[in-house]
């Protein structure tokens, strides 16, 4: 039986036990079970897919969840303790009790796409789809035909978001592994504003495929700050596309943080359809053992004055392997273009490897674009300044190397963000580097 | 700055364009194994090699021709092609300048390169194919003095048949690309050099190619060898007549250092790049590659490209000596709906390896141009470094320039850092010069000049001057 | 405590410290002046180990111990720590992580446990409010950004942490104005006690007069060619370095 036929096999299941649905949800379900099967897995001489192997996708076989039971104590225990709106959902099936939905402000609607659905389907159909149909990847098709859960955030024209909003996605560990294909659906209507938190975790001896795929669509002003905080368990392959449509003067900040998982690739796509559009791509991505941690940005400039501001740093150890690929496209006529992007990785074994590719494809002159990526050493003089101050080498490396990770993380305005990154970060890092403690007292010093 | 005078500062008309009336020993168009045994046959080779021909020709036959390069054109049917042309006294090849055909030393007049005298002048030999074929080689004696073969490639497979068996196809496997396995079945010329183990040759090489016959595709074949401690600097320069048909030109150049060698190779590309909508330029298709065999070898390229209608090329090093050096320096100017998709490769594989990658790209008209790169560190490249610059000017608004940089990383002591920006010829910039009494062209032309000062300075003294008149022939007749 | 003898460095084949020879006993503030290039900044360098410089003869011993013989990290470790000119910026790195991590260098190189958080928490509190700094400091990058005087009193907040036997200090006055060095003389002043000894590396005599130095030793030319109390000082700002120039060459 063919990789894909498994796929197919379920998603024949899975049909046979729905019960009725709008005819448009059925249609597409149809075109992505129609394109997936045209187009097959990616393999690695699809240019896309060039330095990622997904076969670890491909051979699997996984269930689909129908119950979203989980420990209360091990979900308080992996939940960011962080005072937040909070939709969460246990293998792609939502968990009323595991949320907080209490005291919305008006303005706010934050639910599961299941319920979206209930309450008024042309509603959702309308906007899901309308950034990314199936012809993205294979995955976006596959995503598509199983469409069923997710998160729908919607955010009436000038409404302030006070509390960030938190979608968690927990994998569990189980006999057979699983799959879901959650969608991330979130429109911000004119000058609205929100801090969205995406995070994955999960038990530690999950072996999960999550398949995502994201829209978010920013009207006229609209500013939003989107974390993905991906901690999935080691064992987890992680899939997910996120697609952004930008209006005029909106600004879209992500924060691309990856640590777990074993196979990860996100896809980040803005189009910057309206003058005065910003959009920020900071990135971090710490990979071990045999992690494979790919990140593919796109700033599609397709207005003129518009800006795209880009940094991703990765630090791969072992035999992980990173790739980072960031494109900068400026349509014809979008004059006034400012874009730029920038790359760093730090390789701390023989064995790990990255593969950089920043590119720019530019149709129009007044611009102002630049790229610079860079793999290499840290700083002889500053590990030398360590030095004189009694710190040993191995450990001047290693302060360099969480400050190299702490250059993105200066930009997270969440705090409990930016510890709890910068402390995984420190508990990776290499025993040499000796660094066990250092961050912890930093963090109990700037909380008193 | 309106931007119809942007306009017409970019315009330009071909200068190096009107055909030279020599009759050719032409085939008629179509390849197929016969043709083969007929170019071979023609060539007076040995059947070795004409069995190495046929053997890639096979090959050819198997592949496709790549799509991944950001360029635009129509499918080339290559039964159309010509395979052979040669000037007419094939078997009675001039023996001096003296015994050249007047019409193709009036060529060289055309081109502003008076051969006789540039050659004395610079002390340069010089090595000029014209229609496939060499027809002049000068300072044969010099070179012979210090033990450098200087040759064709066809006299080299008939005289050096060992040092050919050693190297050709080494550099550039026959099945290395689908335009490599063309020329290795069907390559008609081209140079070849072998400068001795301690020698530095006592003069830099320079070979002007020029493709005259109508539907004629050219495939040279160049080989440089240095052995041990050798130093060479090779200069190889194009032009070509106006033309209505597409003119296929597929290019294979191959370099070997060994301990301690340097090949400096540099290149100034001006091919007919068609007309204003593009009809008619040369198609250029050219698989470049160097390894450094070596230790401490190094090889440089250094490459100016302003003509063909589409460039597909990229000068690579292989650095597999310890402490080898690679370099490569470019500028490439697209004007009118001309395309190109360059870069280079710097494969690291040897332990302390260093390669520098400079590359400028000026966009102006309907043009397209990709700088398209590859950085690879094997995991053995212990302290392997690159540096990249790669920087694009944009002039109008209908061009469009591109970055495609690959870096693959496999060690971790390695250091590699790539820049790039993209922008347009600064506003200030102009107004600066303008203010202290310049002229626009003249302020657009330093311009652009000083933008590609890194790479022209690597050019051999009387290539750069050449280089600079070309860009400036490019930007002429603008302001007015 | 330290003794230089006999000293010849040379940097990227320039020879620049020609034959120094220089005695600091515990409980000294010793004070090395000279003009610009005699080689001033080259000593401190080189007894805290930088990179780039070659000792072709002398010796440095650090009570008994041979300097030379010493890894970076071990020079400090054992009591010596240099205040730099033109201290490097870290980005990244945390003025908080960098003080701990030296600090608990330091106490296991004694043979001590790291240091308990809260007691960590207090002493730099209190060195902090020393230096006139506001606590915002520890979580900032190493003097990334930070004005010319904040870098100064970020070395001698350092120094006030990690308490060296030896603090040299290269042109700790340069760049800072009159409040900003009180501030740091005050700090310096503060480390002077019988177990310690200071040096102070400097172009102006003005630094001088908040820190009384014991010994003043002109530099000229990589030697040491005239050394004499804090008065020498005040007669090298009255005559100027010509003066001891002419006077050794006569």
């Amino acid at each position: 039986m063919s990789d894909v036929q498994t796929f197919l096999d379920r998603l024949a299941e899975r049909n046979a036990q729905r019960g009725r649905e709008p005819t448009w949800i059925a249609a597409r379900r149809q075109a992505g079970a129609a394109r997936f099967e045209a187009l097959g897995f990616p393999t690695r001489r699809d240019e896309a897919w060039k330095y990622t192997d997904v076969r670890a996708i491909a051979r699997g076989d996984f269930a689909l969840a129908d119950d979203a039971e989980f420990s209360p104590a091990t979900a308080a225990a992996l939940t960011l303790p962080i005072d937040a709106h909070r939709l969460t959902f246990v293998d792609g099936v939502f968990s009323a009790s595991l949320s907080q939905l209490d005291g919305l402000p008006s303005g706010v609607a934050l639910l599961p796409l299941s319920r979206a659905l209930e309450e008024n389907h042309e509603a959702v159909g309308g906007p899901l789809g309308r950034l990314t149909g199936v012809e993205f990847s294979p995955f976006s098709a596959l995503n598509t035909a199983f469409t069923e859960e997710g998160a729908v955030v919607r955010l009436a024209p000038g409404t302030v978001v006070e509390k960030p909003i938190v979608l968690q996605f927990l994998s569990r560990a189980g006999d057979q592994p699983v799959m879901s294909h959650p969608r991330i659906l979130i429109e911000a209507a004119g000058r609205s504003q929100a801090t969205v938190i995406e995070h994955h975790i999960g038990e530690e001896a999950a072996a999960n495929f999550t398949n995502l795929v994201e829209e978010v669509m920013l009207d006229r002003g609209a500013i939003l700050t989107h974390y993905k905080l991906q901690e999935a368990p080691l064992a987890d392959l992680h899939v997910a596309s996120i697609h952004v449509e930008q209006g005029r003067d909106s600004t879209y900040t992500s924060f691309n943080l990856n640590l777990g998982g074993s196979l990860v690739r996100t896809d980040l796509i803005s189009e910057l359809n309206g003058q005065g559009a910003t959009a920020n791509f900071y990135g971090l991505f710490y990979g071990q053992g045999r992690q494979h941690v790919d990140s593919h940005t796109l700033a599609n400039h397709n207005a003129p004055h518009t800006y795209s501001n880009e940094n991703y740093k990765g630090i791969l150890d072992d035999r992980a392997h990173g790739v980072f690929n960031g494109k900068v496209v400026v349509k014809r006529d979008s004059q006034k273009i400012e874009g730029y992007q920038s790359n760093a990785n730090l390789l701390l074994s023989d064995r790990a490897e990255i593969d950089a590719k920043p590119e720019l494809e530019i149709y129009a002159d007044d611009v102002k674009c630049s790229h610079g990526s860079t793999t290499g050493q840290l700083d002889e003089e500053a590990i030398f300044a360590l030095r004189t101050r009694g710190i040993d080498r191995q450990t001047a490396r290693g302060l360099l190397t969480l400050a190299f990770a702490g250059e993105v993380l200066e930009e997270v305005d969440v705090d409990t963000i930016s510890e709890r990154v910068e402390l995984a970060v420190a508990g990776k890092l290499p025993e040499r580097f000796n660094l066990a403690g250092l961050v912890e007292a930093a963090v109990a010093l700037d909380d008193e | 700055m309106a931007s119809q005078e942007m306009e017409e500062l970019v315009r330009r008309d071909y200068k190096e364009g009107f055909v030279t009336d020599i009759e050719s020993d032409t085939l008629p168009p179509g390849l197929d194994e016969d043709v083969i045994a007929f170019i071979s046959n023609k060539k007076g080779e040995p059947a070795w090699m004409l069995e190495w021909r046929l053997e890639a020709y096979r090959k050819w036959l198997k592949m496709t021709p790549p799509s991944w390069a950001h360029l635009d054109y129509p499918p080339i049917d290559y039964q159309s092609i010509s395979y052979f042309s040669a000037p007419k006294r094939d078997e009675d090849k001039p023996q001096s300048l003296d015994e050249v055909d007047p019409k193709l030393l009036e060529t060289y007049e055309k081109l502003g390169i008076p051969l006789h005298e540039r050659a004395a002048l610079a002390g340069v030999a010089v090595d000029a194919v014209f229609d496939s074929v060499s027809v002049a080689t000068t300072f044969k004696e010099t070179l012979g003095e210090a033990g450098v073969i200087f040759c064709s490639i066809s006299e080299a497979i008939r005289e050096y048949p060992e040092l050919i068996k050693q190297y050709l196809g080494t550099v550039v496997p026959v099945t290395d690309n689908y335009f490599a396995a063309l020329n290795s079945a069907v390559f008609t010329d081209g140079s070849f050099v072998f400068v001795p183990k301690g020698v530095t040759c006592p003069m830099e090489l320079s070979t002007y190619f020029r493709i005259n016959a109508a539907n004629t595709g050219q495939f040279e074949r160049t080989l440089i060898i240095c052995e041990e401690g050798a130093q060479v600097s090779y200069l190889e320069g194009c032009t070509a007549p106006m033309r209505d048909e597409n003119q296929l030109h597929a290019a294979v150049v191959e370099l070997v250092t060994l301990d301690d060698a340097y090949i400096k190779y540099s290149t100034v590309q001006n091919w007919y790049p068609g007309d204003e909508d593009g009809k008619g330029g040369i198609y250029n298709f050219v698989t470049k590659r160097g390894d450094c065999r070596g230790d401490r070898s190094r090889i440089s390229w250094t490459q100016v490209e302003t003509g063909s209608a589409i460039t597909w090329k990229y000068p690579s090093c292989v650095l597999r000596g310890k402490d080898s050096i690679g370099e490569f320096y470019s500028v490439a100017v697209t004007n009118g709906r001309q395309q190109a998709d360059t870069g280079t490769k710097m494969i690291h594989i040897g332990e302390g390896t260093r390669s520098s990658i400079i590359s400028k790209g000026i966009s102006a008209g309907r043009s397209n141009q990709s700088y398209r790169g590859l950085v690879k560190i094997g995991p053995r490249a212990k302290g392997a470094r690159n540096f990249t610059q790669c920087d694009s000017l944009l002039i109008g608004d209908t061009c469009g320039a591109h970055t495609f940089p690959y870096q693959e990383i496999g060690n971790s002591t390695a250091t590699v850092e790539h820049e790039a920006t993209t922008s347009k010829i600064g506003e200030d910039q102009l107004f600066y010069c303008q203010s202290r009494g310049i002229s626009e062209e003249d302020a657009v032309s330093m311009i652009v000049n000083g933008f590609c000062k890194d790479v022209f300075q690597e050019l051999p003294m009387e290539f750069a001057v050449e280089a600079e008149a070309l860009l400036s022939v490019t930007l002429e007749g603008a302001v007015g | 405590m330290l003794e230089v003898k006999d000293l010849y460095v040379t940097v990227e084949g320039n020879e620049i410290l020609k034959g120094l020879t220089l005695t600091i006993n515990a409980g000294e503030v010793h004070a090395i002046m000279g003009p610009n290039g005699a080689g001033k900044s080259t000593l401190s360098a080189v007894i805290a180990g930088k990179d780039g410089y070659e000792v072709t003869s002398g010796s440095i011993t650090f009570e008994g111990q041979d300097v030379l013989e010493m890894e970076v990290e071990e020079r400090a470790l054992a009591g010596m720590l240099l205040g730099f000119q033109y201290p490097v910026e870290i980005p990244g790195v945390k003025n908080i992580y960098l003080l701990k991590a030296a600090l608990n260098a330091k106490r296991s190189a004694n043979g001590q446990e790291d240091i308990p958080a809260p007691e960590f928490m207090k002493l730099i509190k209190e060195k902090i409010a020393e230096m006139k700094m506001d606590a915002s400091f520890l979580q900032r990058s190493v003097n990334e950004g930070f004005s010319g005087g904040e870098k100064k009193r970020n070395e001698i907040l350092q120094m006030l942490v990690l308490q060296p036997r030896l603090a040299m200090l290269d042109e700790i006055d340069s760049g800072l104005d009159i409040d900003a060095m009180k501030v740091v003389a005050d700090g310096v002043n503060s480390l002077r006690d019988a177990e310690r000894a200071i040096l102070l590396v400097t172009h102006y005599q003005r630094l001088l007069d908040y820190i009384v130095p014991d010994r003043v030793h002109v530099l000229v030319d990589g030697r040491i060619v005239k050394s004499g109390d804090a008065e020498l000082a005040k007669k090298l700002e009255a005559h100027g370095y010509d003066w001891v120039e002419e006077g050794s060459a006569a």
